[in-house]
């Protein structure tokens, strides 16, 4: 059967069990669903579905394995690697309607919620209980914990506090045939069996569907300090960042923004960042009180010994949490001078990122295109953004030659494509080189044992091999007049 | 300078001049023949085709500014409702594309999405990128209406009374206004309901009479001079003053109020007896020539190189007013003027915060403001950006206690004729805010559109609560009267 008359007769039987307001199919609503937050990249799905409980996302993976029809998994759509774009033809699951916190435990230091809660809803509700949820990516207003967890997301506080995996205990996942099951517990230890949670975090949605997640808290620190820290050269701010870890402080924040950045940033938010540096650091203490002063005042020490122009205390937590705030809105401000921003995402180790930062300077210029630099220092995870124009597909192109140098570099002195963002359909054709072959075979294998059919966002992350599942990575059209699909996803 | 003061305005309205045999207002010709927006007579035109009226045509940057993030979608109360994309900024941008790229048609599916969006521009706050949804959504109205797509004979026939007939035509508006208003002060509104009568005006209109607001006994022009001077007689800025159309039937003290602020801050008031409307309705329904047509006739009615300001005190209007140098840009004659207008067009709390208006030093009589709330209309803080200003008036007044509404800048479900053809969606919203007001434990709802005012206030009444509700400008002319 055709993966088109699979997919009807997959509708078909979608319809005895979910309402016409929970499964839809018109054409303006998949062109709504056609897309995530990458850009240029769109896939018509044939229909989306909207299941609310784990039982009915259940159903929906048990016929679609049976029907062998592919499914992509969705919960705000914000993914920067195409995660959540579908494959021309698949069924939609958009988690975005389970969106209950099922239980906050304060005594075990637990929050269990359904995967479409938004970030910012956790961090809400648990600090109203005086807890504290950490990892808050630049997303977190929109992005849920399905798709957090289902990419492995950072943030702005991973240097101290690490990402959403080191916050993961427990999964509830379905599987492509329906079946459903636990892994973890509330317990800090537990070894029984292998750590099956952790293969589902950073499995962008190709090994089951992530029903529940149990996540750890801690108790809100007490305190917080905020440093902005402005530069005449970039180099400099790099080399604060590194002398500050050299000197045994973990700042919660070491974030990073270029000229570029803080220019639209600042058109955005109008929070008076100096126009006239080359680079500026946020930095953060939190914690106890007297060790926050501490670290706050022998951070501003490093940052003028290394050449800071003046730096800055937020004055109250309002102030400082605008400054996050504008921080986060840094991806799509620099739309501001661009119609397309290509985001990449290539981490290096800490002691090289001053090295990696020239190098992503240079390979801009090589290529003649614009490039806008921000990122989160502390984690070695920059971020360059390329500013371009979708219509022009010979700029693209050198854009996609550029990343592919900067990717081969970040590789060559210890680092990785992608920090926090997946890889997606997006980079796919640069895993093997980054992983090698091995680890890709063995990734491939994984993914056969939980999902034979291959049935679940086939073609994400590696190329799907399974019979009839090959062709579907393909598009049915990309988003931009004039460009092909083979314009915008390198080929392998 | 020593102008006659009476030459800063025209005292009746110019017409356009491509339409010198248009009758007298009050005699309404057959629909279909009447003139649009550039004095043209046909079907379903909007008379010249300007590049930002069709999707197709629309510079193409506009649309490519969203990079859909995703940051507008927990502002949007129509995906906050729904969770489905379609009824999401970043969904409805993305269909508008579809229809850009040639990739989609503008179907009747598309269309009614476009009425689905309460225009309520939350998203454009939200936005960092920058998106201009307001110019994107008009013009993907414009489209649906220019494909026809939504043609009903009963729709058309409203739209065509509404639109083109009554808000086109201010005398027309008053005249109708007036009946209304015998209407309800007879008596005979309660015998016509009674009677069932209004069934025979159709579901929608029947739906609508119950919400047809009291009429005041005077309209703008009965209360307010064609021009006046402050009581001292130092004038410090000469300004115009917008009377609106809803704002003038039925809150015409409200208009009475903004002059009394002025007066009491040096303003000299230019206050022109009949006015057109402003076009907002238009330019949010779909139907941009007529915004074209109707914004020369009030650029025709102020001379705004003489003036220092055009004031407004409806946010839905203000927010409107303001584009009318986007909105002419390719009008050879009119363009100058109209980039001149849209600079100096404020909303009167803006105005009054610029000009550092004085603090009133008595309380209002016979208001309750000790325990007042603020409402913020959607084309006020969204569609302008005013947040602080009408915040920084209330609290200048002596005895007011100002308790914030969580959610204030929530849409209240009003949304223009939103209420009216969206009924299901306006009642949710509206359940929404007076929750929250309820929670305030006001007394006082300060708000400064008179769409949320009406809103509020049947949403209030209907629920059998006792509410006041006050423009933020009266509040201030109240309290200076009773100095
Ligand atoms: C402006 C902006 C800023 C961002 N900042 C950051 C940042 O600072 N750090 C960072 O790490 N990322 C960031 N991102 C990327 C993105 O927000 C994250 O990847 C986020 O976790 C995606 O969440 P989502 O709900 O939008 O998931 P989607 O985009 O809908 O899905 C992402 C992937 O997860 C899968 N998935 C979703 N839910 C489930 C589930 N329940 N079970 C199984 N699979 C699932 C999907 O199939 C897809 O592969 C940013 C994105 C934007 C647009
Ligand atoms: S409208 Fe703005 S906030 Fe919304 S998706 Fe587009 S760019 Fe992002
Ligand atoms: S104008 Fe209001 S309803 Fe329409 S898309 Fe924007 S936020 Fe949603």
């Amino acid at each position: 059967m055709s993966q088109a008359a699979a997919a009807t007769d997959l509708i078909a039987a979608l319809q005895r069990h979910f309402p016409a307001d929970a499964l839809i199919t018109k054409p303006e609503d998949m062109t709504a669903y056609s897309y995530d937050g990458t850009p240029m990249l769109k896939g018509m799905p044939s229909a989306v579905v909207f299941p609310t409980t784990t039982e009915e996302v259940a159903t929906v993976l048990r016929l679609a394995t049976e029907s062998g029809t592919s499914v992509s998994t969705r919960g705000s759509g914000t993914g920067l690697s195409a995660g959540s774009i579908p494959n021309a033809g698949d069924i939609v699951l958009c988690l975005a309607r389970m969106n209950q916190i099922l239980e906050l435990d304060t005594a075990n230091l637990t929050i269990l919620v359904e995967p479409g809660v938004i970030n910012a809803n956790v961090a809400a509700a648990v600090e109203a209980e005086g807890l504290f949820y950490p990892p808050d990516p630049g997303s977190m207003r929109v992005s849920t914990i399905g798709g957090n967890v289902a990419e492995n997301s950072g943030g702005l506080r991973g240097l101290k506090y690490g990402i959403t995996r080191d916050y993961v205990m427990g999964l509830e996942v379905v599987l492509p045939t329906g079946e459903t099951f636990f892994t973890g517990t509330k317990c800090v230890k537990d070894v029984a069996g292998y750590s099956l949670k952790d293969l589902f975090v950073g499995s962008e949605g190709t090994l089951g569907v992530v029903t529940k997640i149990l996540l750890k808290l801690l108790p809100k620190p007490a305190a917080r300090k905020t440093l902005l820290a402005i530069y005449e050269k970039m180099d400099e701010a790099a080399a604060t960042v590194s002398a500050i870890i050299a000197n045994k402080i973990i700042p919660c924040t070491a974030e990073f923004m270029d000229r570029t950045t803080i220019k639209c940033v600042e058109d955005y938010a109008h929070i008076g960042l100096p126009l006239d540096c080359d680079a500026v650091l946020i930095l953060e203490s939190d914690g106890h009180p007297a060790a926050v002063d501490d670290e706050a005042q022998k951070m501003e020490a490093l940052c003028k010994q290394h050449g800071a122009r003046s730096v800055k205390l937020a004055a109250d937590l309002e102030e400082a949490t605008k400054l996050m705030t504008a921080r986060r809105m840094a991806i799509p401000a620099m739309a501001r001078v661009a119609p397309t921003t290509i985001l990449e995402d290539a981490t290096v180790p800490r002691s090289r990122l001053a090295e990696m930062v020239r190098f992503v300077q240079k390979t801009a210029e090589k290529y003649n295109i614009q490039v806008g630099t921000f990122g989160h220092f502390g984690d070695g995870n920059l971020h360059p953004l390329f500013l371009a124009n979708e219509l022009k597909p010979d700029e693209i192109h050198r854009v996609h030659e550029a990343v592919g140098e900067i990717f081969d570099h970040a590789v060559k002195i210890g680092g990785t494509i992608s920090g926090e963002h997946g890889i997606g359909l997006t980079k796919k054709a640069y895993l093997p080189g980054a992983i090698g072959e091995l680890n890709v075979r063995v990734l491939k294998e994984l993914k056969r044992v939980f999902d034979p059919k291959g049935i679940l966002n086939p073609g994400k992350i590696f190329e799907a091999d399974q019979p009839g599942m090959e062709g579907t990575a393909t598009f049915t059209h990309t988003i931009t007049r004039g460009i092909t699909p083979e314009h915008l996803i390198p080929q392998t | 300078m020593s102008l006659p003061s009476d030459a800063l305005t025209n005292p009746v309205p110019a017409r356009p001049t491509a339409n010198p045999g248009n009758p007298p207002a009050e005699f309404l010709p057959p629909f279909n023949t009447l003139p649009d927006a550039d004095g043209h007579v046909h079907g379903h035109g909007d008379g010249g085709s300007h590049g930002h009226d069709s999707l197709r045509t629309l510079d193409y940057a506009v649309i490519q500014q969203c990079m859909h993030c995703g940051f507008c979608l927990p502002t949007c109360p129509t995906y906050d409702a729904t969770k489905k994309e379609r009824n999401s900024p970043r969904g409805r941008i993305a269909l508008m594309r579809a229809i850009a790229d040639g990739q989609m048609d503008a179907t009747k599916t598309f269309a009614e999405e476009m009425y689905f969006c309460l225009g309520c521009l939350a998203c454009t706050t939200a936005c960092p990128a920058g998106v201009d949804y307001a110019q994107l959504f008009e013009t993907a109205r414009a489209t649906a209406e220019h494909a026809g797509v939504l043609q009903s004979p009963s729709r058309d026939w409203t739209r065509r009374l509404l639109l083109k007939g009554l808000f086109t035509r201010p005398r027309l508006l008053r005249a109708l206004g007036r009946m209304l208003r015998i209407y309800q002060a007879s008596g005979a509104q309660w015998l016509v309901r009674k009677l069932g009568l209004t069934k025979l005006l159709g579901s929608r209109l029947a739906k609508l009479e119950p919400q047809t607001p009291q009429v005041r006994a005077q309209f703008s022009h009965q209360l307010i001079q064609p021009v006046e001077k402050p009581a001292d007689d130092q004038v410090k800025y000469r300004v115009g003053l917008l009377t609106g159309c809803v704002q003038d039937l039925v809150f015409s003290d409200i208009n009475r109020d903004t002059a009394d602020a002025l007066l009491a801050n040096g303003c000299e008031v230019h206050t022109p007896p009949v006015q057109a409307c402003c076009g907002s309705l238009h330019g949010h329904n779909g139907e941009p020539g007529t915004a074209r047509m109707l914004a020369r006739r009030l650029l025709d009615t102020f001379d705004v190189f003489k003036l220092d300001a055009i004031i407004t005190n409806a946010a839905g209007c203000g927010s409107h007013l303001k584009t009318y140098n986007r909105l002419l840009a390719d009008d050879k004659q009119y363009a100058e003027r109209a980039a001149e207008w849209s600079r100096k067009c404020k909303d009167i709390n803006e105005f009054l915060v610029e000009i550092h208006f004085r603090a009133p030093t008595a309380a209002p009589a016979g208001i309750p403001v000790d325990q007042l709330t603020y409402h913020e209309a959607c084309h006020l803080c969204h569609g302008q950006k005013i947040t602080a200003q009408p915040r920084k008036i209330l609290k200048s007044i002596p005895g007011l206690k100002l308790t914030e509404l969580s959610e204030s800048t929530w849409c209240c479900g009003s949304a223009g004729i939103y209420n009216i053809v969206q009924p299901e969606m306006s009642q949710q919203l509206l359940e929404r805010k007076l929750k929250h007001i309820d929670k305030t434990g006001a007394r006082t709802v300060a708000t400064a559109n008179p769409g949320c005012h009406l809103q509020i206030a049947n949403g209030a009444a209907a629920r059998g609560k006792a509410l006041h509700i006050a423009h933020p400008v009266s509040l201030l002319a109240a309290a200076y009267r009773a100095e």
